[in-house]
């Protein structure tokens, strides 16, 4: 292996899905029916505001996926927590101490998922399947099966388009995911803690060996990617101005998804924010260019279902050219 | 070795990868009946060598001859219907299936898709008992085997193939003394029979008694062959290094001092037996005994890696009960483990991150790394220890098998441990690393550290080793100076489990 030829794999490393985003947009651009509107600063706009729930919870997920777990219960954690914000302000509670039951509510799940999962020793896989439907069904519990209506309150001007102070020009949602994208980046490349988290994906006997407390680190990156969830329940609600048990149902593929398009791998020890960012991104406008197109829903399914396919194939031949 | 034909031969083989010639014109003959041992450092070309036989890979030039006519296959599993089989170091068994199963994959005995089960059986018995293994039941499942058992399934898998031509890769690296000469035994029954082996190790001793002769590979090309009864180990071990190596086990003057760790009791819930032990500071503490007899487990649960049931360690003048090895870490504990692809080393990370992982306090400030600082402290281990990479930050795995392990032993210094642990530290590796390691090892306890290591190799036990302790059956029997052992008698205590002063004089020192 020559240094040149290091340095190019380790930039397509990162560059890799950002190529596919550029492609994408490029695509969707140059459709003569559409290209006047897509690129528009107000469809970008509107289509980063949607991101926002997937974007947070494939934070979280980033770090799931690192330590080689999986969370299958995010989207009705995420549930569950819009359900709650949305019955606590029902509950005449002030509207900061509602977000704050979601936010709590999505810890508390994660941390369940973490606890099971090291204290049993079952695998993630199981133990969230598990928890994603009884996550939905409290959630549906909690709402009696129907959506539960709730007052106007200033959180739901979390997700609007057009916040209020001017200057803010996207919705407090959009900044909140800008913010803590880079906050999570940080705490995944440059912090001990992060150091541990991947050591913990790569070889958990090593990680052990080297005195990593490694069930301590699956529990708080549990607990951590159920904070996310419940977050993205508090901007869910926002947006949605009522809690719907239903909401979110199979968009845990979508943030699994996004990571992993993002250069994740399900084996662990890879995975990156600025990767998954990019996944939420290509997933969202190829979406939002396929329903502009006026293509059929079922016409989405197919390319995203084969993007995720190409992705890791991508993925796998990089690493095999060792 | 007349009236034997000629069974494989190979003429100018030679084979790159990018710009590197790895091997370059080998010529190479096997006959029937023959043991042909290949020797040489890791990355001489050994491993090319085997994979270019089993079809693996394909060779640049040259050409290859089975059994007179040509002889190029185009896979592993051409090659093995063909009559070659390899046993790879790491034995290629599947767990959950049944020795029946392990041994006829791919070669059920069917009729219109149905196994035919009587048949396999028959087949299988009839196998076992040729390799004297008539008590491995084709019903159990292969997790519940021995390590010896396990090879005996797999060289059973071949010879159900009928291979004319064994090539064994380090077939004794995970074996015990009494596995390795079983295995010795059914190698001198294939000979008999017409079978051809190829035989690859770094135990050199052990080629000496089963080879008859043998090749030395060295950066690619032919070293050396000959008989292996006209040749001593030490001149061997010339030819494979390629230069003058004045002791194999160098020997740093160091004096143990006083008693710096005492095991009372020591139990995990892996172990059968408690423990006592006494180590000093500034010595180095042998620890043998066969595979399985509790070396492995004493050491992981002093070092807190299994759950400790019973008995304390005092360090120091601190006792305490092993728990987890943050805490041991702490206490200036490090462990070297013997399996360094699954569990000594994270292969997907970086050099770098591996050597610090245990010890990243220097390089945080408020939980942020300086990975400028961790970067420079790895590469100067690198220097010291004159690990051959890339650099820093290349992926463990890309590394040789020699220079893993002493990323692995870096980690150790890195975290200043002051007792090191090591589980089989020159397992697999080539000589040059061999003597490197011996060489840390003696500056360790010329620092006044304390060093205890387990090895199933006795020369290098008694060569390096102030004091032995030897385990049987999970029981440590007997800890004395390395002056007082042999070989052999270190051989029939850990087969035994008595020692020679059982038989008739006192049973002195238990230090």
């Amino acid at each position: 292996m020559k240094p040149k030829n290091f340095i190019w794999k380790r930039l397509t490393t990162s560059l890799g899905p950002f190529i596919g985003l550029i492609l994408v947009l490029a695509i969707f651009s140059l459709m003569p029916e559409i290209s006047d509107r897509f690129l528009r600063l107000a469809n970008i706009k509107s289509v980063v505001t949607q991101s926002v729930m997937v974007a947070l919870c494939a934070l979280g997920m980033t770090f799931i996926i690192v330590t080689g777990g999986i969370d299958l219960s995010a989207a009705s954690n995420l549930a569950l927590s819009c359900v709650l914000v949305a019955f606590s302000i029902n509950l005449g509670l002030p509207p900061w101490l509602a977000a704050l039951v979601g936010l709590a509510t999505g810890g508390l799940v994660g941390f369940f998922n973490g606890f099971l999962i090291t204290r049993l020793k079952v695998v993630p896989f199981i133990v969230t399947l598990g928890m994603m439907g009884m996550a939905r069904g409290a959630a549906k519990w909690v709402a009696k099966n129907q959506k539960i209506d709730a007052p106007l309150t200033w959180l739901n001007e979390l997700m609007t388009r057009n916040p209020k102070p001017g200057w803010l020009l996207v919705s407090p949602g959009i900044w909140l995911v800008i913010i803590l994208s880079v906050l999570m980046a940080i705490l995944l490349k440059k912090t001990v803690f992060g150091r541990q988290v991947q050591a913990v994906g790569s070889n958990e006997l090593t990680a052990r060996l080297c005195g990593i407390r490694t069930d301590r680190t699956k529990v708080i990156v549990y607990t951590l990617s159920g904070l996310f969830c419940g977050l993205a329940g508090v901007m869910e609600f926002s947006r949605l101005t009522v809690g719907d048990p239903t909401v979110a149902t199979g968009l845990e593929l979508d943030i699994i998804a996004a990571v992993v398009i993002g250069g994740g791998s399900l084996s662990g020890g890879e995975g990156s924010i600025l990767g998954t960012l990019i996944g939420v991104f290509i997933m969202s406008f190829l979406r939002n260019g396929c329903t502009m197109m006026g293509w059929p829903n079922y016409f989405q399914e197919i390319i995203i279902g084969a993007i995720i396919i190409v992705a890791v194939t991508l993925d796998r031949l990089r690493h095999s050219q060792n | 070795m007349t009236g034997k034909s000629q069974l494989l031969e190979l003429s100018s083989i030679s084979k790159r990868f990018g710009h590197n010639l790895v091997l370059n014109n080998i010529d190479f003959d096997l006959r029937e009946g023959e043991v042909e041992a290949i020797l040489g450092e890791n990355g001489a070309g050994k491993s090319t060598l085997i994979k270019i036989l089993s079809g693996a890979y394909q060779p640049d030039g040259g050409v290859m001859k089975l059994a007179g006519e040509a002889y190029c296959p185009s896979s592993p599993v051409d090659g093995l219907r063909q009559g070659l089989a390899v046993i790879y170091q790491e034995l290629n068994l599947a767990p959950h299936l049944t020795v029946e199963e392990n041994i006829m994959l791919g070669q059920e005995v069917s009729r219109f898709g149905l196994v035919n089960r009587k048949r396999n059986l028959e087949k299988i018995r009839e196998v076992l008992n040729f390799l004297h293994h008539p008590e491995i039941s084709p019903e159990v499942r292969v997790s519940q085997l021995s390590a010896g058992a396990r090879q005996v399934v797999e060289i059973a898998r071949a010879l159900v193939r009928q291979s004319r031509i064994l090539i064994m890769d380090e077939p004794t690296s995970s074996l015990s003394g009494e596995d390795t000469n079983y295995l010795f035994e059914i190698i001198k029954k294939l000979k008999s029979q017409g079978t051809a082996v190829v035989y690859v190790s770094h135990f050199l001793e052990e080629v000496r008694q089963v080879a008859d002769r043998f090749v030395v590979l060295r950066d690619g090309q032919v070293a050396g062959r000959g008989k292996i009864c006209d040749i001593s180990i030490d001149q061997l071990i010339e030819m494979i290094i390629g230069q003058r190596l004045n002791e194999l086990y160098p020997r740093i003057p160091h004096q143990p001092g006083q008693t710096i760790m005492e095991c009372a009791g020591l139990k995990s819930r892996k172990m059968t037996q408690p423990v006592f032990l006494e180590v000093r500071e500034g010595e180095i503490l042998g620890v043998a005994g066969l595979v399985g007899a509790g070396r492995t487990e004493f050491l992981r649960a002093l070092f807190g890696l299994d759950r400790v049931e019973g008995g304390l360690v005092v360090l120091k003048g601190q006792s305490f009960r092993p728990v987890h090895p943050e805490f041991s870490i702490k206490r200036g504990l490090g462990f070297l483990s013997e399996d360094r692809q699954s569990e000594g080393l994270a292969l997907r990370m970086s050099v770098t991150d591996n050597l610090t992982l245990s010890y990243l306090r220097p390089y945080s400030s408020q939980g942020l790394i300086s990975g400028r600082k961790q970067k420079q402290a790895a590469s100067s281990w690198v220097e010291k220890l004159s690990i051959r990479t890339q650099s820093p930050e290349e992926k463990v795995w890309t590394l040789s098998g020699g220079n893993q392990q002493k990323v692995a032993l870096a980690r150790l210094l890195h975290q200043q441990a002051s007792i090191f642990l090591m589980d089989e530290p020159t397992r697999g590796i080539d000589v040059k690393s061999k003597s490197q390691i011996y060489e840390i090892m003696g500056r360790l306890a010329a620092e006044k550290k304390t060093v205890i290591f387990v090895s199933s190799y006795l020369p290098e036990l008694l060569g390096v080793s102030d004091r032995l302790a030897v385990f049987h059956r999970g029981q440590l029997i007997a800890v004395r100076p390395a002056a007082d052992w042999t070989e052999t008698s270190l051989m029939k205590a850990a087969v035994t489990g008595k020692t020679d002063e059982d038989n008739g004089k006192r049973c002195e020192d238990e230090a």
